[in-house]
């Protein structure tokens, strides 16, 4: 028989496995945005199982525009101070220096995240070069591909940040799992050519391929405003959720949290998330997708 | 032999398929009705503070520390085994508190302190694997009633006592589960 083509993740180094090991932790749970001591508290009490300190959440950097940087350390120690879940932070695509003031700080995860200003306009942080893991943004399999390949231990889909409409989400999940279903099928000869279609290297393809899934967790993210929400993309296959401006936004931030956290465990049981659901306050009051202008879109960040 | 996972948040797919690599079935316990018909439960790794606060809200951890107190083996992996404790340094969050040790939280630091390394351990079979060890916690003392099947640094990281199993490490993130191997053995050796 003809070689034997070892898989990707078996070449990686104990340091990426053990940073895969704490996104593996964070499965089922919620990561909520927050944006000073206290949200980080209410959320942790209400069952967060990591927190994402940012200075404004996607929905405040949308409306008031200007360039969204890396978090003041001040309040990222503040927030690390104040819970024991893990605390995330953000960095702008390609700012390897946001990225080396993080993992300074001692942040649990750093997001490479588009809902920032892009500090580079055709590439991203090497990640591979870090002690702290990164979690990267994706449209599709190729972007997810291309990212764990410069070292992310974690994905999420994008969808679209800071509008409430989970119609991005959807798009994206469904993007990433027609893509590893269609790898299932082909044979090994079409390989290289879909890799170059792709953008992305041929030995995660290869492993894609054969494994059927991710070699890394694929949380979603993006447009999750309300318990049903957060079921549908666990639905979809997301291995956990992401919510940003949806509970801080929102009439009852505390009770959405708890909600929202109780139907990620019980994405499956429409009983336990009709009586989650109920007289949770106003949601936040979003932007449909189609009220947005292509150059107010954060999904298009990335490489 | 069926063994649950509790899959309320955490690595409850990693150990999972530890367990059927280690040859049991595994299910997800969700809700209390999960729990009938098992032969043992795991409590992965995660958010210890998470799946306190959600047992409480589904109203499972009175029935769960009675299953486990009539007998049902349990093994709980750094999260799992810090909702088992009896004490926790420092914090009063909710627990089973029924494994007799106290337990420092995060006591090596932040995830860039996470860190793998070789341990000894008197498991047959498995007399040196290796240990990953995420955000984990240190067990600072324990009772007389604890066997520590091994150490690392001078604090232990895996436990027994009686039908309760614990480490502060993650078993279920090597290939070959000679620990979920061990606990399934165990049980079976006991019947």
């Amino acid at each position: 028989m003809g070689m034997e083509i070892q898989f990707w993740s078996a070449r990686q180094s104990d340091a990426w496995r053990t940073k895969v090991g704490l996104a593996e932790m964070l499965k089922g749970g919620v990561i909520m945005d927050v944006t000073n001591a206290a949200q980080a508290k209410i959320a942790e009490e209400a069952g967060a199982a990591a927190v994402m300190a940012l200075e404004r959440v996607p929905a405040d950097i949308r409306a008031q525009g200007g360039v969204a940087r890396m978090s003041d350390p001040r309040m990222i120690k503040e927030i690390q101070d104040a819970v024991s879940i893990p605390v995330m932070a953000k960095c702008r695509i390609g700012h390897f220096m946001e990225a080396r003031i993080l993992e300074a700080l001692g942040v649990d995860f750093i997001d490479e995240s588009e809902v920032l200003t892009p500090a580079d306009g055709k590439y991203h942080v090497f990640k591979h070069d870090f002690t702290v893991p990164f979690v990267c943004g994706c449209k599709d399999l190729g972007e997810a591909l291309r990212r764990i390949g410069e070292g992310a231990a974690m994905i999420r889909t994008k969808g679209e940040p800071g509008t409430g409409d989970v119609v991005e989400a959807v798009t994206h999940m469904r993007a990433v799992r027609d893509g590893v279903a269609r790898l299932r099928v082909l044979p090994v000869e079409e390989l290289m050519t879909v890799a170059k279609e792709l953008g992305a290297p041929f030995e995660l393809v290869y492993e894609v391929a054969k494994t059927g899934k991710l070699p890394v967790p694929n949380f979603s993210a993006g447009g999750i405003a309300t318990p049903a929400d957060a079921a549908l993309m666990m639905q979809l296959g997301a291995e956990s959720v992401f919510v940003g401006s949806g509970i801080f936004k929102s009439g009852d931030p505390v009770r959405r949290a708890r909600a929202i956290v109780g139907a990620v465990v019980h994405y499956n049981d429409p009983k336990v998330l009709a009586e989650l659901s109920e007289d949770l306050g106003e949601p936040m009051v979003g932007i449909g997708l189609s009220q947005l202008g292509e150059g107010d879109r954060m999904a298009g960040r990335g490489w | 032999m069926k063994a649950g996972v509790l899959a309320l948040q955490g690595d409850y797919a990693a150990h999972a398929k530890a367990l059927e690599v280690a040859g049991a079935e595994a299910f997800e316990v969700r809700c209390l009705s999960d729990l009938s018909g098992l032969d043992a439960l795991v409590l992965p790794g995660g958010e210890s503070t998470v799946m306190g606060l959600l047992l409480q809200r589904f109203g499972m951890m009175e029935p769960l520390r009675e299953r486990i107190l009539s007998g049902l083996p349990v093994f709980g992996t750094c999260a799992g085994l810090i909702l088992l404790a009896k004490e926790i340094e420092g914090k009063d969050q909710a627990r089973l508190g029924l494994l007799d040790l106290r337990v420092r939280r995060n006591a090596y630091g932040r995830q860039i302190d996470s860190f793998r390394t070789l341990l000894s351990t008197c498991v047959p079979g498995a007399e040196e694997i290796e240990g990953v060890f995420i955000r984990a916690p240190c067990v600072t003392a324990a009772g007389r009633g604890v066997e520590v099947l091994a150490s690392h640094g001078g604090f232990p990281v895996l436990v027994r006592q009686g039908w309760i199993f614990a480490a502060t490490f993650h078993p279920e993130l090597v290939p070959d589960a000679p620990i979920h191997r061990w606990f399934l053995s165990s049980i079976e050796a006991g019947r």
